[in-house]
């Protein structure tokens, strides 16, 4: 599950399931794994944004250790997006992370470099990004991989789309990756992650429409499906944020995963 | 199809000419593409014809059903994967009604099955089918509710009894919407095989435990002449269903294994995992999901599902060109333009929304190419950006005299603005930079 450093563009469904947690990465993240059970935390800092909150390095170390203190669940810790100002707040991140075993995000074709010495220094891993097409996907496992980042610590993001915002089309691009990895291509021989987060983005999921039924529900509907799209096609994890999503995900794979019957 | 040796074989080998090509090989090799029919050969044997026709079947039969003004296609799928080529077929979703249910909430339900549709993206979606199913075990109930239901509009109907005697009852109510049969079981196979041979309706094979038993029980069927078929699957599990639709959609298309050469059917149960398990007969090979239990927001989720998996992924995914307003804008609120590659509109439209500023955004025809490559191409020049505003009219609400033009062909600025008669202003190269663009430009006053 995703947690937030700036709760403000949350969607009033995920705001409401959260409650006051959303004020709170730390709580939040404990819910995340005392309640809602998920398997590990993607903490995300949209606040540090320059064009936006523009929350100072520093402060989000703090947050990030405080979050870090108050949970055992696995962490991923990703940026705000900008690439300028990510390369210098996961370095600092991953610097006051030496030790655990985060998998810091996303490394992109600009400023991967930064990351991922910082990851090497550290022993963590790395989340690369490449922007929805199978080639792109390739070169930035290529990049990595030349930087010298080790195969058992490399992870790829692929980028995944919302329901009614081009999911098939992530959906054909992560298929392809899982069967060239399949059919012998080292360099698409990495786990995948997909953010399904995105479903939210998507105004079909959080806008008041009486004809398409009731909201919460819906946006629910939405994410699940979004991230039901990322596990068919090959997705290793999948991040989401609804703790109902969770819930039917959790279901879900425990039936995928039933024996022949 | 198979390859010219194979067919060669059964030809008579004789290189008579009466088929118009020289010799039965070089007839073989132009029947092996396609190029010509089998009827051109004269001389050629009952055996051969039957061996040939069936050959060339396509891997999965196709079956349609419902009236024909709602007429339902399903099967004559060629891949395992959409990029592949593309699905062809859209999964039928219907909506299971019991033949228990009280008259007036039997009523309702039809009632609720009829409205549920949605327009999206200039598409009708809609659930597809009503399943009217026999749980009273008794005939009576049974021919009400089929009744009932074709009274009330032309919705496809899928007649769910096992008993022949009522099966051909409710067909005879039904008969001229042409419905689904519902169906035929290792026990009264002879009897409803039967009945759809004389009726000339699509049956549904049901009730095997395990695919050995439902590939045993299509054979019998094709044994009895029967062509237009669909084998329902137990969904016991998320997992089962998973291996169960792919094993058959790759026997039929990998391996012609003909027994499974036929459209799908899952009837899910209301349980937790029902939506995830129609979203999964969406994504993974089901024709035909029927559901015990719907809200109006899960069947506009997988109807929307539905829309995207069925999109060709051969075809760029266009939105229609025009002008779009996003908030609410004004005379004097910042006008952009961009292509109609769908993924590019949705992410900056997207971003827009985030800046919290109205704004105009014209959508050019730019054959569904993304900016770059369409200007690349040729497809987004000065002359289809002044087509569009003029075609749009888009002067009669935007009068600030402004166009911010995507930064990536900010090279198209000078021609522009001499033929928009606009002065332009080049925008960010991303569209994850428009919230604090489209902030800042229209804080400060127009140019005109």
């Amino acid at each position: 599950m995703d947690v937030l450093d700036d709760p403000s563009d949350l969607p009033a469904a995920v705001r409401s399931a959260l409650e006051d947690r959303a004020e709170d990465p730390a709580r939040w993240t404990r819910a995340c794994q005392d309640e809602w059970e998920a398997d590990a935390c993607c903490l995300k800092f949209p606040g540090a944004n320059p064009e936006g909150r523009n929350r100072s390095i520093e402060e989000c170390s703090a947050l990030f250790e405080s979050v870090l203190r108050g949970t055992s669940l696995p962490l991923f810790v990703y940026g705000c997006g900008q690439e300028a100002k990510d390369a210098k707040l996961l370095e600092a991140i991953s610097n006051a992370g030496a030790g655990e075993r985060l998998a810091l995000g996303l490394a992109g074709e600009e400023g991967y470099k930064s990351i991922a010495a910082a990851s090497m220094a550290n022993g963590h891993a790395v989340v690369g990004f490449s922007n929805l097409d199978v080639n792109l996907a390739k070169q930035m496992v290529i990049l990595l991989t030349d930087f010298g980042v080790q195969p058992a610590n490399l992870l790829l993001d692929p980028l995944q789309a919302a329901l009614g915002m081009g999911i098939e089309y992530t959906y054909s691009v992560i298929e392809r990756l899982r069967l060239g990895a399949l059919q012998g291509d080292s360099m698409l021989q990495v786990p995948l992650v997909c953010d399904c987060t995105c479903a939210w983005t998507a105004r079909e999921a959080t806008e008041e429409i009486p004809a398409l039924g009731e909201t919460a529900a819906r946006g629910v509907h939405w994410e699940t499906f979004t991230a039901l799209s990322a596990l068919l096609s090959g997705a290793d994890a999948v991040i989401v944020r609804h703790p109902e999503t969770v819930g039917r995900l959790r279901a879900a794979i425990a039936d995928l995963q039933a024996a022949e019957g | 199809m198979p390859t010219a040796m194979e067919i060669y074989k059964l030809l008579p080998k004789t290189n008579c000419g009466d088929c118009h090509v020289p010799t039965c090989l070089a007839f073989a090799m132009q029947l092996a593409n396609r190029k010509v029919s089998l009827s051109e050969c004269p001389h050629v044997g009952a055996e051969a014809k039957q061996a040939l026709e069936e050959s060339a079947a396509p891997p999965i039969a196709l079956v349609k059903f419902g009236g024909a003004d709602r007429a339902l296609s399903i099967g004559d799928e060629t891949q395992l994967f959409r990029h592949e080529k593309t699905f062809y077929h859209p999964t039928v979703i219907g909506a299971v009604l019991d033949d228990t249910l009280p008259e007036a909430q039997l009523k309702a339900e039809i009632e609720k099955a009829v409205q549920a549709s949605f327009v999206r993206v200039g598409q009708t979606l809609r659930l597809d089918a009503l399943a009217i199913r026999n749980a009273s075990g008794e005939e009576a109930p049974f021919l009400a509710a089929v009744r009932a239901a074709s009274e009330a509009g032309n919705l496809p109907l899928i007649l769910m009894t096992t008993t022949t005697s009522t099966m051909e009852r409710a067909t005879a109510l039904a008969a001229a919407s042409r419905p689904l049969l519902c169906g035929a079981t290792a026990e009264n196979l002879p009897g409803m095989a039967k009945l759809a041979k004389e009726t000339g309706l699509p049956l549904v094979l049901r009730g095997a435990r395990s695919l050995s038993e439902l590939a045993e029980l299509a054979g019998s069927a094709r044994s009895q002449g029967l062509k237009e078929l669909v084998l329902e699957l137990p969904a016991k599990s998320l997992g089962q269903m998973l291996r169960d639709l792919t094993a058959v959609r790759r026997a039929a298309v990998k391996t012609q294994f003909r027994p499974f050469g036929y459209p799908t059917l899952l009837a899910l149960d209301g349980s937790s995992l029902g939506e995830v398990s129609a979203a999964l007969a969406v994504f993974k090979y089901g024709s035909v999901v029927l559901l015990e239990r719907y809200t109006r927001e899960l069947l506009y989720a997988l109807l929307t599902l539905r829309q995207n998996i069925f999109t060709d992924p051969q075809v760029p995914i266009q939105v229609k060109p025009g002008l779009y307003s996003i908030g609410d804008p004004g005379p004097n609120s910042p006008l952009l333009f961009t292509c109609n590659f769908s993924l590019t509109y949705f992410t900056v439209s997207a971003d827009i929304e985030k800046a919290k500023v109205p704004t105009w955004l014209l959508v050019v025809d730019t054959e569904g190419l993304s900016v770059m490559t369409a200007f690349a191409a040729n497809k987004l020049t000065v002359e289809s950006v002044v087509k569009a505003l003029e075609t749009y009219k888009v002067r009669e609400v935007s009068h600030r005299g402004e166009l911010v033009i995507p930064g990536i062909v900010s090279r198209m600025s000078g021609k522009l603005g001499e033929a928009a008669e606009l002065s332009i202003v080049v925008g960010p190269r991303e569209s994850s930079g428009l919230p604090k663009f489209l902030r800042e430009f229209a804080a400060r006053p127009s140019t005109s």
